[in-house]
């Protein structure tokens, strides 16, 4: 078995946390900003809902996936009670792996003829 | 939002104090997005869901990582939890074991229909309690009642098998056709009785019972239809009960039609009760109502029939409770014996974890400096014991199931219930119920009181655990122990001392050396007095003549056996013949030599003889106890009284003896020669009980009687074979069954006390090593010290054993019925207690008091 601190060890990754990843990866953002992110570039499919993404923010914060980060963006756009979360050095490197896990599949995928955007 | 904070309440503590906020912000925010009662409804419907799911998934991650951790440190101190483990399986083990022979006696609804509907109807007479109903008071009572669905009736009797192999003597019930339809039960074979069956001279039919098919039959699917021989009448098999149909208890074997004779002599006595009556509760009509209504019924018969209804009552009674006061007690005082136990192991459990949790200060310490909420620690803690607990609780249920067999004999025979209660569902989910709580009971409060002072203090080296008020507590724990082996000591003292007491009675008669049989002579064969003399003639002489035989005889009933046989008496000086309690005795017909082999002292007169005849004057020879009553102070022989028919002149006396039991007092006994008795009368009472005196084993003697017996008649069963010590010993069976299991629940519980006293002084003899050592500078003297921790001990078992002995004392007397006369205040039983107490505390205290002895003052103060 390989160590948990091992990025391939959390592959592959539950949807969720990679869209969670993705989304702090383009910077740091809060919860209900998290969740707008992931229904935009999902076409509103993926709805979060607050208990599956804090308990998803919760598992990625033990796993050192992510961290919540004591700076605040520009002041008007802060609300005093919203916790804020970056992606970590060692998240990058689990997205990345992810990234390329999925890569190989799809590529896998083109090569036995099931193309992208044909039903 | 207040009914979404509400929900949030699902998620664990832990997880919502740390997003609760956020999650109540993110919610509020998707309320406000959504417009219009439609997509609000929609948002509730959804979040209600989600919140379950997330909720239960949460509380599922926090489960496995407790469960991984408490694995690990369960691992790292196994002899912990082994003796957790143990200690657990004790007291789950012993209460699922009275639970399951309680349930099945006292609380489970029998196996019936609807069976809570179902009542016995008895007579009631002054003096005799119930009684048996006659059968045309049964035929009045049925017509004329109005609280009843159906109603049945049945009697009791035995029958001789003949044609299957070497004849057979079973048990059967007479019923009458409506009695399974009362009581909801079909045949598992074939069809119940009708009414065309159920008929004077109606063709004999039978329904078998499931052991009797299983065994005689060998199962024989197509039973139905085949004909046997009952005591010379030709019968047919129509069917098999259930499995589980013990009616009217579990000795029954077979089944026969009553088939009443209305016009016999038998049929019209309203003085001849011998009918058990069943009867349904019509939907919506009460016990109590149908107790009322039956009482103004008797009333109105008893105007009708002024001499043989006489006083004559009506009592109701639902089934359930057609069990001994006695049966009942001693299952409560198990029950009560198995909670003593249960509360002790969790209180040493309790005090266990909590000196663990001052080891393990600084473990929580740490795991709270790293964050971990006291609520999370107080969970962990939680799933320790719980984890602890039902590996217990399952040991315990294989502690009970090797236990049940042993109570079994605490089932009382009376009821229509199976020998061995099964261990199921209810037995599982009690033990299951029972191991959680004490999991929750054990370690709730100690894991609340370690968290509680899990602050950093803790990890500065050399910090003291444990103040004054935690051992205060941990005292207590100790006390309520004493107290509680105080109690099952004491009870299970006065127990045995009643059984000792039983035991020592002398039941008046000889039960060594006596082998008992019964050849139960089938009626209309052995109608002729004559007939059955032959018998009793041929058997008797060649059984006399066996080498080591000093004595053989006949008579009805075997004392404590049949205990009933009980007749009014009329004396010719003045009193006047009535169904009452103060003037009736125990009939019995016996051969010349009963006494004799019986070893029952003859005082005074004769035996009776051979020569008692039909047509000799009628004689009777009486106890001790009747002339007593009748003639204190005059010479007993020669008086006359009259009973069963006939005038007696009393030509002998001998001794009293037991014959309803050895710890219940019995009616004055009558004994009448066998030959004095006119043809087909009494035939119920024609002697079947072979009585045999001899220095021989059972086993050598059995194969010679069995062949005298058949060549007499070939076609005569032999049962119940059975030593007298045998029945004697029956006596007390269930008692000596109760009190090995509440000895050994008594002696569990004093070794846990004894443990917890040596704990919890080992504790603080540890916690106080700096004192001691600075005490032993100072010169204090061993003895000072020994006599310090003992003292110690001394307190915390007077502590327990004063309110002890005041609980023993109430629950003595909540059982006084099973002490046999024994005072509840027994002296002795408490000085015994009192001194077993004195010996554990001296033992509980004596490993710490050396330890604190040999304590090195120099090593003790530099350890600071």
């Amino acid at each position: 078995m390989l160590h948990p601190d091992h990025a391939a060890a959390l592959l592959p990754l539950p949807a969720a946390t990679f869209h969670i990843l993705l989304a702090v990866a383009a910077g740091d953002r809060h919860g209900y900003a998290i969740i707008q992110d992931v229904a935009a570039h999902t076409n509103g499919d993926l709805k979060l809902s607050p208990g599956t993404l804090y308990r998803s923010i919760q598992r990625m914060l033990e796993r050192g996936l992510i961290a919540e980060t004591n700076e605040r963006p520009v002041p008007e756009f802060d609300d005093e009670r919203r916790r804020y979360y970056r992606i970590t050095a060692f998240g990058a490197e689990v997205a990345r792996a992810e990234t390329r896990r999925l890569t190989q599949l799809v590529t896998m995928a083109r090569d036995r003829g099931f193309a992208a955007g044909r039903a | 939002m207040r009914l979404y904070s509400f929900l949030l309440k699902l998620y664990p503590a832990s997880f919502r104090v740390e997003y609760g906020d956020e999650m109540r912000a993110v919610w509020a925010r998707r309320r406000r997005d959504a417009s219009g009662p439609h997509s609000v409804a929609l948002l509730w419907i959804a979040t209600l869901f989600e919140v379950v799911s997330n909720a239960a998934a949460v509380h599922w991650e926090i489960l496995r990582q407790d469960l991984r951790y408490t694995v690990r440190i369960l691992a790292h101190s196994p002899g912990f939890a082994l003796t957790a483990v143990l200690v657990l399986a004790l007291g789950v083990g012993a209460n699922t074991a009275a639970f399951s022979v309680t349930d099945f006696v006292l609380i489970r609804p029998l196996p019936f229909r609807d069976s809570d509907r179902l009542v016995d109807l008895w007579e009631k007479l002054p003096g005799y309690g119930t009684m048996e109903l006659s059968p045309p008071n049964y035929v009045d009572w049925r017509q004329m009642s109005h609280s009843f669905a159906s109603m049945g009736a049945y009697w009791h009797t035995a029958v001789n098998l003949i044609g299957m192999g070497e004849p057979e003597h079973l048990q059967a019930s007479r019923v009458t056709a409506g009695l399974f339809p009362v009581l909801g039960v079909q045949p598992m074979i074939g069809h119940g009785f009708t009414a065309a069956e159920d008929r004077e001279g109606a063709p004999g039919t039978l329904l078998l019972s499931y052991p009797l098919w299983q065994g005689l039959f060998a199962g024989d699917p197509e039973i139905a239809g085949k004909r046997v021989k009952l005591d010379d009448e030709a019968f047919e098999i129509i069917g098999v009960m259930p499995r589980d149909f013990h009616f009217p208890n579990r000795g029954a074997q077979l089944w026969i039609p009553m088939r009443f004779h209305e016009h016999e002599p038998d049929f019209r006595d309203r003085a001849n009760n011998y009918l058990n009556v069943v009867a349904r509760l019509k939907p919506g009509v009460s016990v109590a109502q149908a107790r009322a209504e039956m009482v103004m019924i008797a009333g109105r018969l008893e105007k009708q029939y002024p001499d043989e209804n006489r006083q004559t009552s009506a009592a109701v009674i639902p089934l359930r409770d057609e069990l001994s006061q006695q049966s009942r007690l001693l299952l409560l005082a198990l029950s009560g014996a198995a909670l003593c136990v249960l509360l002790i192991s969790c209180a040493n459990l309790a005090n266990l974890l909590m000196a663990r949790g001052l080891a393990r200060q600084k473990e929580l310490a740490v795991r709270a400096a790293i964050g971990a909420g006291r609520e999370r620690l107080v969970r962990q803690l939680i799933t320790e014991s719980l984890v602890l607990a039902l590996l217990g609780g399952a040991i315990g249920l294989l502690v009970a199931a090797a236990a049940v067999p042993l109570l079994a004999r605490l089932v009382p025979a009376s009821l229509p219930i199976a020998q061995n209660p099964t261990i199921d569902l209810r037995v599982l989910f009690f033990a299951g119920a029972v191991s959680i709580l004490t999991g929750l009971g054990f370690g709730v409060f100690p894991a609340i009181r370690a968290c509680r002072r899990s602050d950093f203090s803790a990890l500065r080296e050399g910090a003291r655990a444990g103040g004054g008020r935690k051992e205060r507590l941990r005292s207590a724990l100790v006390v309520a122990e004493v107290m509680a082996s105080v109690v099952l000591l004491v009870s299970a003292g006065l127990l045995i001392k009643a059984l000792l007491r039983i035991q020592g009675i002398d039941p008046g008669f000889r039960s060594r050396g006596v082998l008992t049989l019964e050849t139960a002579l089938p009626m209309p064969k052995y109608e002729k007095t004559a007939s059955r003399a032959e018998f009793y003639g041929r058997v008797l002489s060649a059984v006399q003549a066996l080498p080591g035989v000093s004595g053989a005889s006949y008579i009805s009933f075997l004392p404590m056996v049949m205990t009933g046989g009980i007749w009014p008496i009329t004396v010719a000086n003045g009193d006047e013949e009535t169904r009452n309690s103060a003037h009736t005795a125990s009939l019995r017909f016996v051969t010349p030599g009963f006494f004799a082999t019986m070893g029952i002292p003859l005082d005074r007169g004769r035996d009776v003889s051979e020569s008692d005849s039909i047509d000799a004057p009628s004689v009777a020879v009486v106890s001790e106890s009747f002339a007593r009553r009748y003639w204190p102070d005059q010479d007993p022989l020669g008086r006359h009284f009259k009973m069963a028919f006939s005038d007696r002149t009393v030509v002998g006396v001998v001794g009293n003896i037991h014959v309803r039991g050895l710890d219940r007092v019995s009616e004055p006994q009558v004994y009448l020669p066998y030959r004095q008795v006119k043809d087909g009368w009494l035939i119920g009472y024609g002697p079947k009980d072979l009585v045999i005196h001899s220095n021989m084993s059972p086993s050598a003697l059995l194969p010679a009687v069995r062949q005298i017996v058949h060549a007499a008649d070939p076609e005569q069963p032999i049962s119940n074979v059975r030593t007298m010590a045998d029945i004697v010993d029956d006596q007390t069976a269930s008692r000596a069954a109760q009190i090995r299991v509440l000895g050994a629940f008594a002696v569990i519980a004093f070794l846990l006390a004894g443990i917890g006293i040596h704990g919890l002084l080992s504790f603080a003899v540890s916690r106080r090593t700096q004192e001691i050592g600075v005490r032993i500078a100072l010169g204090a003297r061993p003895g000072g010290i020994v006599g310090m921790i003992v003292r110690q001990g001394a307190w915390l078992a007077i502590a327990g054993a004063v309110p002890g002995m005041v609980l023993a004392y109430a629950a003595a007397r909540a059982m006084q019925g099973l002490l046999a006369g024994i005072e509840p205040g027994d002296a002795i039983t408490f000085a015994c207690a009192s001194g077993l107490c004195v010996v554990m505390t001296i033992l509980g205290s004596l490993l710490p008091a050396l330890r604190a002895v040999r304590i090195d003052p120099i090593q003790a103060i530099r350890t600071e």
